[in-house]
Protein backbone atom coordinates (compact mmCIF):
# COMPACT_ATOMS: atom_id res chain seq x y z
CA UNK A 1 0.00 0.00 0.00
CA UNK A 2 1.65 3.47 -1.15
CA UNK A 3 -0.24 5.05 1.70
CA UNK A 4 1.67 3.44 4.16
CA UNK A 5 4.82 3.84 1.90
CA UNK A 6 4.09 7.55 1.78
CA UNK A 7 3.25 7.48 5.52
CA UNK A 8 6.60 6.50 6.85
CA UNK A 9 8.47 8.33 4.62
CA UNK A 10 6.72 11.58 4.97
CA UNK A 11 7.03 10.69 8.90
CA UNK A 12 11.30 10.92 9.04
CA UNK A 13 10.69 14.20 8.49
CA UNK A 14 9.12 14.78 11.76
CA UNK A 15 11.71 12.72 14.44
CA UNK A 16 9.76 13.65 17.44
CA UNK A 17 6.44 12.59 16.58
CA UNK A 18 7.95 9.08 15.01
CA UNK A 19 7.00 7.04 18.42
CA UNK A 20 3.32 8.62 18.60
CA UNK A 21 2.37 7.22 14.83
CA UNK A 22 -0.25 4.59 15.25
CA UNK A 23 -2.02 7.65 17.19
CA UNK A 24 -5.51 8.76 15.05
CA UNK A 25 -5.61 12.41 14.80
CA UNK A 26 -6.79 14.21 17.86
CA UNK A 27 -9.10 16.59 15.63
CA UNK A 28 -12.18 18.03 13.86
CA UNK A 29 -15.68 16.26 13.77
CA UNK A 30 -17.80 15.42 16.74
CA UNK A 31 -15.80 18.70 18.82
CA UNK A 32 -17.08 21.25 16.26
CA UNK A 33 -19.47 22.76 19.20
CA UNK A 34 -16.31 24.43 20.72
CA UNK A 35 -15.88 27.72 19.11
CA UNK A 36 -12.77 28.93 21.10
CA UNK A 37 -9.99 30.30 19.80
CA UNK A 38 -8.04 26.40 18.56
CA UNK A 39 -3.91 26.78 19.38
CA UNK A 40 -2.37 26.71 15.85
CA UNK A 41 -1.41 22.97 14.35
CA UNK A 42 2.26 21.89 15.08
CA UNK A 43 3.87 20.22 11.86
CA UNK A 44 3.74 16.71 11.43
CA UNK A 45 1.71 14.21 9.68
CA UNK A 46 -2.27 13.58 10.12
CA UNK A 47 -4.46 10.41 8.24
CA UNK A 48 -7.43 12.18 6.65
CA UNK A 49 -10.35 10.79 6.08
CA UNK A 50 -10.44 10.28 2.61
CA UNK A 51 -14.52 9.82 2.07
CA UNK A 52 -14.86 13.37 3.76
CA UNK A 53 -12.24 15.47 2.69
CA UNK A 54 -11.24 13.70 -0.46
CA UNK A 55 -7.47 13.07 0.30
CA UNK A 56 -5.76 10.61 2.38
CA UNK A 57 -2.37 12.13 3.72
CA UNK A 58 -1.99 15.99 5.42
CA UNK A 59 2.11 17.12 6.11
CA UNK A 60 2.36 19.92 7.23
CA UNK A 61 6.23 20.82 6.84
CA UNK A 62 8.36 23.82 7.81
CA UNK A 63 9.47 26.02 4.68
CA UNK A 64 12.74 24.02 5.14
CA UNK A 65 11.50 20.85 4.89
CA UNK A 66 9.49 21.83 2.10
CA UNK A 67 12.21 20.01 -1.03
CA UNK A 68 12.75 16.86 1.53
CA UNK A 69 8.96 15.99 1.63
CA UNK A 70 8.45 16.95 -2.38
CA UNK A 71 11.47 14.97 -3.25
CA UNK A 72 10.09 12.22 -1.90
CA UNK A 73 6.86 12.01 -2.72
CA UNK A 74 8.78 12.56 -6.48
CA UNK A 75 10.72 9.52 -5.83
CA UNK A 76 7.32 7.97 -5.09
CA UNK A 77 5.92 8.35 -8.56
CA UNK A 78 3.46 10.81 -7.65
CA UNK A 79 2.79 13.76 -9.91
CA UNK A 80 1.79 17.71 -8.49
CA UNK A 81 -1.57 18.53 -9.36
CA UNK A 82 -1.93 21.63 -8.10
CA UNK A 83 0.20 24.81 -6.11
CA UNK A 84 -2.05 27.25 -3.97
CA UNK A 85 -2.12 29.36 -0.93
CA UNK A 86 -4.45 30.07 1.55
CA UNK A 87 -4.49 33.48 3.82
CA UNK A 88 -5.02 33.02 7.20
CA UNK A 89 -5.03 36.72 7.90
CA UNK A 90 -5.92 36.76 11.73
CA UNK A 91 -2.61 34.74 12.16
CA UNK A 92 -1.11 36.68 10.30
CA UNK A 93 0.42 33.75 7.99
CA UNK A 94 0.15 32.25 4.62
CA UNK A 95 -0.21 28.75 3.93
CA UNK A 96 1.01 27.46 0.74
CA UNK A 97 -0.84 24.07 -0.40
CA UNK A 98 0.83 21.72 -2.53
CA UNK A 99 -1.70 18.45 -3.99
CA UNK A 100 -0.09 15.27 -5.03
CA UNK A 101 -2.03 12.24 -6.51
CA UNK A 102 -1.01 9.10 -8.94
CA UNK A 103 -1.69 7.90 -11.92
CA UNK A 104 -2.00 3.90 -10.63
CA UNK A 105 -4.79 2.33 -9.38
CA UNK A 106 -3.16 2.39 -6.01
CA UNK A 107 -4.70 5.93 -4.81
CA UNK A 108 -3.30 7.97 -2.83
CA UNK A 109 -3.52 11.64 -2.17
CA UNK A 110 -1.14 13.68 -0.41
CA UNK A 111 -1.36 17.13 0.52
CA UNK A 112 1.84 19.44 1.80
CA UNK A 113 1.50 22.58 3.34
CA UNK A 114 3.76 24.38 5.00
CA UNK A 115 3.07 28.37 6.65
CA UNK A 116 4.49 31.47 6.28
CA UNK A 117 4.70 34.90 8.16
CA UNK A 118 2.00 37.10 5.99
CA UNK A 119 5.36 40.11 6.39
CA UNK A 120 7.88 38.43 4.44
CA UNK A 121 6.33 35.39 2.43
CA UNK A 122 8.79 33.25 0.89
CA UNK A 123 9.55 29.45 0.27
CA UNK A 124 11.49 27.15 -1.38
CA UNK A 125 10.87 26.33 -5.21
CA UNK A 126 9.88 23.16 -6.46
CA UNK A 127 10.84 24.12 -9.65
CA UNK A 128 14.00 22.22 -9.55
CA UNK A 129 12.15 18.60 -9.02
CA UNK A 130 9.28 19.43 -10.71
CA UNK A 131 9.19 21.01 -13.66
CA UNK A 132 5.79 21.85 -13.75
CA UNK A 133 5.55 23.49 -10.65
CA UNK A 134 6.77 26.57 -12.35
CA UNK A 135 3.20 27.82 -13.60
CA UNK A 136 1.88 27.25 -10.19
CA UNK A 137 4.43 29.05 -8.10
CA UNK A 138 3.81 32.25 -10.51
CA UNK A 139 0.46 31.94 -10.07
CA UNK A 140 0.68 31.74 -6.43
CA UNK A 141 2.95 34.15 -6.33
CA UNK A 142 0.59 36.63 -8.92
CA UNK A 143 -2.79 35.68 -6.29
CA UNK A 144 -0.80 36.15 -2.63
CA UNK A 145 2.92 37.60 -3.37
CA UNK A 146 4.63 34.98 -2.16
CA UNK A 147 8.08 34.43 -2.83
CA UNK A 148 9.36 31.29 -4.82
CA UNK A 149 12.91 31.67 -3.78
CA UNK A 150 15.28 30.21 -6.44
CA UNK A 151 12.44 30.39 -9.19
CA UNK A 152 13.91 30.65 -12.73
CA UNK A 153 11.21 33.29 -14.24
CA UNK A 154 8.85 34.75 -11.06
CA UNK A 155 7.06 36.93 -13.10
CA UNK A 156 3.09 37.86 -13.56
CA UNK A 157 1.27 34.80 -15.31
CA UNK A 158 -2.50 35.08 -15.10
CA UNK A 159 -2.12 39.01 -14.11
CA UNK A 160 -0.86 42.24 -16.23
CA UNK A 161 3.07 41.88 -16.57
CA UNK A 162 2.67 45.37 -14.33
CA UNK A 163 0.46 44.13 -11.49
CA UNK A 164 1.86 45.33 -8.23
CA UNK A 165 -1.17 43.60 -6.61
CA UNK A 166 -2.34 40.36 -5.16
CA UNK A 167 -6.24 39.89 -5.76
CA UNK A 168 -6.40 36.65 -3.32
CA UNK A 169 -5.25 38.03 -0.18
CA UNK A 170 -7.76 39.09 2.51
CA UNK A 171 -7.41 42.61 2.43
CA UNK A 172 -7.14 42.79 -1.08
CA UNK A 173 -9.51 46.02 -2.20
CA UNK A 174 -10.17 46.52 -5.80
CA UNK B 1 19.49 54.31 -49.54
CA UNK B 2 19.53 51.71 -46.54
CA UNK B 3 22.02 49.33 -46.02
CA UNK B 4 22.11 45.60 -47.77
CA UNK B 5 20.33 43.10 -45.25
CA UNK B 6 22.82 40.58 -43.86
CA UNK B 7 21.65 37.50 -42.68
CA UNK B 8 24.43 35.73 -40.09
CA UNK B 9 23.84 31.90 -40.20
CA UNK B 10 23.73 31.56 -36.21
CA UNK B 11 20.74 34.54 -36.19
CA UNK B 12 17.18 33.58 -34.84
CA UNK B 13 14.36 36.17 -34.49
CA UNK B 14 11.45 36.11 -32.30
CA UNK B 15 7.86 34.73 -33.66
CA UNK B 16 4.52 36.27 -31.94
CA UNK B 17 1.80 33.38 -32.59
CA UNK B 18 -1.27 35.03 -30.85
CA UNK B 19 -2.49 36.86 -28.76
CA UNK B 20 -5.15 36.84 -31.65
CA UNK B 21 -4.25 34.10 -34.01
CA UNK B 22 -6.44 31.22 -35.67
CA UNK B 23 -3.69 28.16 -34.79
CA UNK B 24 -4.50 29.10 -30.94
CA UNK B 25 -8.38 28.48 -30.47
CA UNK B 26 -8.17 31.42 -28.44
CA UNK B 27 -6.26 34.42 -26.73
CA UNK B 28 -2.88 32.24 -25.87
CA UNK B 29 0.31 33.88 -27.19
CA UNK B 30 3.59 31.42 -27.83
CA UNK B 31 6.53 33.96 -27.80
CA UNK B 32 8.66 31.58 -30.24
CA UNK B 33 12.09 32.20 -30.93
CA UNK B 34 12.82 30.59 -34.55
CA UNK B 35 16.20 29.39 -36.60
CA UNK B 36 14.06 29.72 -39.66
CA UNK B 37 11.39 26.98 -39.41
CA UNK B 38 12.60 25.40 -36.49
CA UNK B 39 11.64 26.34 -32.61
CA UNK B 40 14.92 27.33 -30.66
CA UNK B 41 12.67 28.17 -27.61
CA UNK B 42 9.36 28.98 -27.01
CA UNK B 43 7.58 31.14 -23.74
CA UNK B 44 3.98 30.52 -23.22
CA UNK B 45 2.42 33.53 -21.96
CA UNK B 46 -1.23 33.30 -20.37
CA UNK B 47 -3.78 35.00 -18.65
CA UNK B 48 -5.26 37.01 -21.78
CA UNK B 49 -8.65 35.87 -20.64
CA UNK B 50 -8.46 35.52 -16.26
CA UNK B 51 -11.35 36.34 -14.83
CA UNK B 52 -10.47 35.31 -11.02
CA UNK B 53 -12.74 33.07 -11.14
CA UNK B 54 -11.01 31.92 -7.08
CA UNK B 55 -12.18 35.32 -5.71
CA UNK B 56 -15.80 35.35 -7.28
CA UNK B 57 -15.35 32.10 -5.44
CA UNK B 58 -14.84 33.71 -1.95
CA UNK B 59 -17.39 36.47 -2.83
CA UNK B 60 -20.03 34.50 -3.78
CA UNK B 61 -22.34 32.23 -1.44
CA UNK B 62 -21.95 28.35 -2.94
CA UNK B 63 -25.16 28.55 -4.83
CA UNK B 64 -24.19 31.50 -6.31
CA UNK B 65 -20.98 30.27 -7.63
CA UNK B 66 -22.59 27.12 -9.44
CA UNK B 67 -22.67 29.13 -12.53
CA UNK B 68 -19.01 30.13 -12.82
CA UNK B 69 -18.22 26.52 -13.11
CA UNK B 70 -20.03 26.34 -16.45
CA UNK B 71 -18.20 29.25 -17.96
CA UNK B 72 -15.02 28.11 -17.10
CA UNK B 73 -14.46 25.50 -20.03
CA UNK B 74 -17.41 26.35 -22.74
CA UNK B 75 -16.97 23.18 -24.58
CA UNK B 76 -17.32 20.81 -21.32
CA UNK B 77 -18.99 22.54 -19.04
CA UNK B 78 -21.17 19.91 -17.35
CA UNK B 79 -18.11 18.15 -16.65
CA UNK B 80 -16.71 21.42 -14.04
CA UNK B 81 -20.00 22.09 -12.52
CA UNK B 82 -20.42 18.02 -11.89
CA UNK B 83 -16.68 18.27 -10.25
CA UNK B 84 -17.98 21.47 -8.13
CA UNK B 85 -21.56 19.77 -6.70
CA UNK B 86 -19.89 16.58 -6.07
CA UNK B 87 -17.52 18.38 -4.10
CA UNK B 88 -20.23 20.56 -2.30
CA UNK B 89 -22.28 17.42 -1.52
CA UNK B 90 -19.23 15.61 -0.04
CA UNK B 91 -18.42 18.16 2.63
CA UNK B 92 -22.00 18.95 3.53
CA UNK B 93 -23.13 15.63 3.45
CA UNK B 94 -25.77 15.76 1.06
CA UNK B 95 -27.34 12.71 -0.31
CA UNK B 96 -28.35 12.72 -4.25
CA UNK B 97 -30.78 10.79 -5.39
CA UNK B 98 -29.67 7.96 -7.41
CA UNK B 99 -31.61 9.38 -10.95
CA UNK B 100 -30.00 12.45 -10.70
CA UNK B 101 -26.59 10.83 -10.51
CA UNK B 102 -27.88 8.80 -14.06
CA UNK B 103 -28.66 11.90 -15.87
CA UNK B 104 -25.32 13.83 -14.36
CA UNK B 105 -23.18 10.94 -15.91
CA UNK B 106 -25.47 11.27 -19.10
CA UNK B 107 -25.40 14.54 -19.74
CA UNK B 108 -21.56 14.87 -18.80
CA UNK B 109 -20.70 12.04 -21.29
CA UNK B 110 -23.33 14.15 -24.13
CA UNK B 111 -21.32 16.97 -23.26
CA UNK B 112 -17.69 14.58 -23.54
CA UNK B 113 -18.99 13.79 -26.66
CA UNK B 114 -19.69 17.30 -28.00
CA UNK B 115 -16.53 18.84 -26.53
CA UNK B 116 -14.11 15.76 -28.48
CA UNK B 117 -16.54 16.35 -31.56
CA UNK B 118 -15.79 20.08 -31.29
CA UNK B 119 -12.07 19.46 -30.78
CA UNK B 120 -11.64 16.72 -33.82
CA UNK B 121 -13.15 19.05 -36.58
CA UNK B 122 -10.98 22.07 -35.46
CA UNK B 123 -8.00 19.86 -34.92
CA UNK B 124 -8.01 18.54 -38.42
CA UNK B 125 -8.83 21.84 -39.48
CA UNK B 126 -5.43 23.09 -38.32
CA UNK B 127 -4.08 20.56 -40.22
CA UNK B 128 -5.79 21.99 -43.54
CA UNK B 129 -9.02 19.73 -43.63
CA UNK B 130 -11.94 21.69 -43.94
CA UNK B 131 -14.79 19.24 -44.06
CA UNK B 132 -14.56 17.33 -41.36
CA UNK B 133 -15.58 20.31 -39.34
CA UNK B 134 -19.03 20.46 -41.11
CA UNK B 135 -19.37 16.79 -40.01
CA UNK B 136 -18.30 16.64 -36.55
CA UNK B 137 -20.64 19.85 -35.87
CA UNK B 138 -23.56 18.39 -37.28
CA UNK B 139 -23.56 15.92 -35.09
CA UNK B 140 -22.67 17.89 -31.88
CA UNK B 141 -25.50 20.66 -32.58
CA UNK B 142 -27.74 16.85 -32.12
CA UNK B 143 -26.28 16.79 -28.81
CA UNK B 144 -26.53 20.56 -28.29
CA UNK B 145 -30.20 20.06 -29.10
CA UNK B 146 -30.91 17.66 -26.25
CA UNK B 147 -29.38 19.37 -23.65
CA UNK B 148 -30.51 22.77 -24.15
CA UNK B 149 -34.21 21.16 -23.99
CA UNK B 150 -33.42 19.61 -20.43
CA UNK B 151 -30.91 22.58 -19.20
CA UNK B 152 -32.18 25.18 -20.69
CA UNK B 153 -28.85 26.69 -22.40
CA UNK B 154 -26.70 25.34 -25.31
CA UNK B 155 -23.40 26.06 -24.12
CA UNK B 156 -22.60 27.13 -20.57
CA UNK B 157 -25.11 24.72 -18.68
CA UNK B 158 -26.00 25.37 -15.49
CA UNK B 159 -27.90 22.16 -14.91
CA UNK B 160 -26.28 20.53 -11.86
CA UNK B 161 -27.48 21.34 -8.18
CA UNK B 162 -26.42 20.88 -4.96
CA UNK B 163 -28.10 17.09 -4.44
CA UNK B 164 -29.48 16.82 -7.77
CA UNK B 165 -30.42 18.53 -11.04
CA UNK B 166 -32.37 21.92 -12.13
CA UNK B 167 -34.91 19.78 -14.35
CA UNK B 168 -35.61 15.92 -14.78
CA UNK B 169 -35.54 14.65 -18.31
CA UNK B 170 -38.65 13.97 -20.58
CA UNK B 171 -39.53 11.18 -22.54
CA UNK B 172 -38.32 12.98 -25.64
CA UNK B 173 -34.50 13.14 -24.33
CA UNK B 174 -34.60 9.88 -23.89
CA UNK B 175 -35.80 9.17 -27.25
CA UNK B 176 -32.89 11.53 -28.26
CA UNK B 177 -30.43 9.91 -26.65
CA UNK B 178 -31.26 6.60 -28.05
CA UNK B 179 -31.46 7.93 -31.76
CA UNK B 180 -28.47 9.58 -31.29
CA UNK B 181 -25.97 6.24 -30.07
CA UNK B 182 -26.20 4.61 -33.53
CA UNK B 183 -26.52 7.87 -35.58
CA UNK B 184 -22.85 9.08 -33.61
CA UNK B 185 -21.32 5.07 -34.07
CA UNK B 186 -22.31 5.55 -38.15
CA UNK B 187 -20.46 8.92 -37.66
CA UNK B 188 -17.74 7.43 -36.09
CA UNK B 189 -17.04 5.18 -39.09
CA UNK B 190 -17.33 7.96 -41.15
CA UNK B 191 -14.69 9.49 -39.49
CA UNK B 192 -12.12 6.94 -39.26
CA UNK B 193 -12.39 6.29 -43.14
CA UNK B 194 -12.36 9.93 -43.80
CA UNK B 195 -9.62 11.01 -41.22
CA UNK B 196 -7.81 8.16 -39.43
CA UNK B 197 -6.55 6.74 -42.22
CA UNK B 198 -5.66 9.36 -44.81
CA UNK B 199 -2.09 9.54 -45.71
CA UNK B 200 -1.30 13.63 -44.88
CA UNK B 201 -3.09 13.25 -41.48
CA UNK B 202 -1.14 10.73 -40.34
CA UNK B 203 2.32 12.16 -42.06
CA UNK B 204 1.78 15.21 -40.27
CA UNK B 205 0.78 13.31 -36.28
CA UNK B 206 2.96 10.15 -36.28
CA UNK B 207 5.94 10.25 -34.34
CA UNK B 208 5.43 13.71 -33.85
CA UNK B 209 6.19 15.91 -30.43
CA UNK B 210 6.60 12.44 -28.36
CA UNK B 211 5.57 13.04 -24.50
CA UNK B 212 7.20 10.52 -22.07
CA UNK B 213 5.89 9.30 -19.33
CA UNK B 214 8.53 10.99 -17.02
CA UNK B 215 7.73 14.51 -18.80
CA UNK B 216 3.87 13.76 -18.24
CA UNK B 217 4.51 13.54 -14.36
CA UNK B 218 6.61 15.96 -14.39
CA UNK B 219 4.17 18.46 -15.23
CA UNK B 220 0.76 16.51 -13.58
CA UNK B 221 -0.79 16.43 -17.18
CA UNK B 222 -4.10 14.10 -17.57
CA UNK B 223 -6.51 13.37 -19.92
CA UNK B 224 -5.84 12.09 -23.33
CA UNK B 225 -2.41 13.97 -23.43
CA UNK B 226 -1.27 11.15 -20.21
CA UNK B 227 -3.13 8.25 -22.17
CA UNK B 228 -2.27 8.84 -25.36
CA UNK B 229 1.40 8.32 -23.70
CA UNK B 230 0.68 4.84 -22.14
CA UNK B 231 -0.18 6.22 -18.74
CA UNK B 232 -3.59 4.62 -17.79
CA UNK B 233 -5.16 7.44 -15.87
CA UNK B 234 -8.77 8.33 -16.08
CA UNK B 235 -10.33 9.55 -12.71
CA UNK B 236 -13.85 7.84 -13.55
CA UNK B 237 -11.90 4.88 -12.75
CA UNK B 238 -8.54 5.39 -10.71
CA UNK B 239 -11.18 7.49 -8.03
CA UNK B 240 -14.69 6.39 -8.67
CA UNK B 241 -17.17 9.13 -8.33
CA UNK B 242 -20.68 9.26 -9.49
CA UNK B 243 -22.64 6.06 -10.76
CA UNK B 244 -19.18 5.65 -13.39
CA UNK B 245 -18.44 2.43 -11.06
CA UNK B 246 -21.64 0.65 -12.04
CA UNK B 247 -20.62 1.25 -15.52
CA UNK B 248 -18.98 -1.33 -17.79
CA UNK B 249 -16.83 0.96 -19.96
CA UNK B 250 -12.76 0.89 -20.94
CA UNK B 251 -10.13 3.79 -21.04
CA UNK B 252 -8.60 3.95 -23.94
CA UNK B 253 -4.57 4.19 -24.01
CA UNK B 254 -2.26 4.12 -27.06
CA UNK B 255 1.18 3.39 -26.32
CA UNK B 256 2.86 5.67 -29.05
CA UNK B 257 3.46 9.32 -26.98
CA UNK B 258 2.90 10.97 -30.61
CA UNK B 259 0.29 13.59 -31.41
CA UNK B 260 -1.48 10.55 -33.62
CA UNK B 261 -1.93 8.73 -30.07
CA UNK B 262 -3.82 12.01 -28.39
CA UNK B 263 -6.24 11.93 -31.35
CA UNK B 264 -6.44 8.37 -31.33
CA UNK B 265 -7.49 8.53 -27.36
CA UNK B 266 -10.10 10.93 -27.88
CA UNK B 267 -11.79 9.16 -30.92
CA UNK B 268 -11.60 5.81 -28.66
CA UNK B 269 -13.47 7.75 -25.87
CA UNK B 270 -16.24 9.04 -28.16
CA UNK B 271 -17.38 5.30 -29.01
CA UNK B 272 -17.07 4.67 -24.92
CA UNK B 273 -18.67 7.70 -23.66
CA UNK B 274 -21.92 5.74 -26.09
CA UNK B 275 -21.11 2.57 -24.02
CA UNK B 276 -22.08 4.75 -20.73
CA UNK B 277 -24.42 6.68 -22.43
CA UNK B 278 -26.50 3.50 -22.95
CA UNK B 279 -26.17 1.91 -20.03
CA UNK B 280 -27.34 4.80 -17.94
CA UNK B 281 -30.47 4.87 -20.25
CA UNK B 282 -30.88 1.56 -19.89
CA UNK B 283 -30.43 1.36 -15.75
CA UNK B 284 -32.01 4.69 -15.70
CA UNK B 285 -33.77 4.51 -12.45
CA UNK B 286 -36.87 6.74 -11.34
CA UNK B 287 -37.63 8.66 -8.48
CA UNK B 288 -37.35 11.95 -7.39
CA UNK B 289 -34.21 14.18 -8.78
CA UNK B 290 -33.59 16.75 -5.78
CA UNK B 291 -33.76 15.37 -2.19
CA UNK B 292 -36.93 15.79 -0.43
CA UNK B 293 -35.98 18.39 2.20
CA UNK B 294 -33.84 21.56 1.21
CA UNK B 295 -30.83 21.86 3.85
CA UNK B 296 -29.02 25.14 3.90
CA UNK B 297 -25.73 24.38 2.96
CA UNK B 298 -23.25 24.18 6.51
CA UNK B 299 -19.43 22.94 6.06
CA UNK B 300 -17.84 22.13 9.15
CA UNK B 301 -14.02 24.01 8.66
CA UNK B 302 -11.50 22.20 6.74
CA UNK B 303 -10.02 21.46 3.39
CA UNK B 304 -12.22 19.43 1.05
CA UNK B 305 -10.83 18.30 -2.36
CA UNK B 306 -12.31 16.72 -5.19
CA UNK B 307 -11.50 15.48 -8.64
CA UNK B 308 -13.60 14.70 -11.56
CA UNK B 309 -12.77 13.67 -15.22
CA UNK B 310 -13.68 16.25 -17.59
CA UNK B 311 -13.45 16.16 -21.05
CA UNK B 312 -9.83 17.89 -21.13
CA UNK B 313 -8.57 15.76 -18.17
CA UNK B 314 -8.31 15.68 -14.58
CA UNK B 315 -10.39 18.82 -13.12
CA UNK B 316 -9.51 19.33 -9.31
CA UNK B 317 -11.33 21.69 -6.99
CA UNK B 318 -10.00 22.69 -3.72
CA UNK B 319 -12.23 24.09 -0.93
CA UNK B 320 -11.02 25.59 2.34
CA UNK B 321 -14.06 25.77 4.89
CA UNK B 322 -14.17 27.77 7.74
CA UNK B 323 -17.98 27.54 8.58
CA UNK B 324 -18.88 30.50 6.70
CA UNK B 325 -21.64 31.07 4.20
CA UNK B 326 -19.17 31.20 1.45
CA UNK B 327 -15.73 29.89 1.17
CA UNK B 328 -12.70 30.58 2.76
CA UNK B 329 -10.97 29.69 -0.59
CA UNK B 330 -11.91 27.75 -3.39
CA UNK B 331 -8.65 26.85 -5.64
CA UNK B 332 -9.57 25.53 -9.26
CA UNK B 333 -7.06 23.02 -10.83
CA UNK B 334 -7.75 23.13 -14.64
CA UNK B 335 -6.19 20.12 -16.60
CA UNK B 336 -5.52 22.25 -19.88
CA UNK B 337 -3.08 24.45 -17.63
CA UNK B 338 -0.65 21.67 -16.43
CA UNK B 339 -0.98 20.09 -20.03
CA UNK B 340 -0.03 23.75 -21.98
CA UNK B 341 2.52 23.75 -19.51
CA UNK B 342 4.64 20.96 -21.11
CA UNK B 343 4.63 22.33 -23.98
CA UNK B 344 7.78 25.12 -23.80
CA UNK B 345 9.71 21.98 -23.04
CA UNK B 346 8.34 19.44 -25.76
CA UNK B 347 8.51 22.09 -28.43
CA UNK B 348 11.85 22.60 -28.61
CA UNK B 349 13.44 21.93 -32.30
CA UNK B 350 10.65 21.44 -33.49
CA UNK B 351 9.02 22.60 -36.92
CA UNK B 352 6.75 25.39 -36.22
CA UNK B 353 3.97 23.80 -38.24
CA UNK B 354 4.32 20.53 -36.79
CA UNK B 355 4.23 22.23 -33.22
CA UNK B 356 1.21 23.54 -34.61
CA UNK B 357 -0.32 20.46 -34.57
CA UNK B 358 0.70 19.17 -31.52
CA UNK B 359 -0.84 22.24 -30.20
CA UNK B 360 -4.21 20.72 -31.49
CA UNK B 361 -3.26 17.74 -29.90
CA UNK B 362 -3.05 18.68 -26.40
CA UNK B 363 -7.15 20.33 -26.90
CA UNK B 364 -7.01 23.64 -25.31
CA UNK B 365 -9.68 25.66 -24.07
CA UNK B 366 -8.22 28.94 -22.70
CA UNK B 367 -10.78 30.41 -20.63
CA UNK B 368 -10.68 27.23 -18.97
CA UNK B 369 -6.65 27.71 -18.20
CA UNK B 370 -6.87 31.56 -17.50
CA UNK B 371 -10.13 30.96 -15.32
Amino acid sequence: MIVEKTKRALLNLFPQSDSSLPSAPPEEEGTAKTPKKEPPRPNGLIIRDYSVHGYHLDAQVAPAQLTDAVTILDEAGFFVESITGVDWIKEGQIEVIYDFSRYDFDLCRVVIRTRVPRDKAAVPTITGIYAGANWHERETHDFFGITFEGHPHLIPLLLPEDADFHPLLKDFKA
Amino acid sequence: MSAPIRIRPDETFTLNVGPQHPATHGVLRVKMEMDGEYIVNAETVIGYIHRMHEKMGELKTYPQFLMNLSRMDYLGALGYSHGHVLLIEKAAGIEVPERAEYIRAITVELNRIASHLFWFGAFVMDLGGFSPLMYALQDREYILDMLEAVTGSRLTYSYYRFGGLYNDVDDDFIAAARRFIPRMRTSMKKYHKLVTGNIIFKKRLEGIAPLSPEIIRKYGATGAVARGSGINFDVRKNEPYSVYPEFDFDIPVFHECDSLARYKVRMAEIEQSLRIIEQGLDKLPGGPIMPEKKKPIKIAPGDYYQAVETARGSFGIRLVSDGGKTPYRLKLRSPTYSNMHLFDESCRGMLIMDALAFMGSLDLVIPEIDR
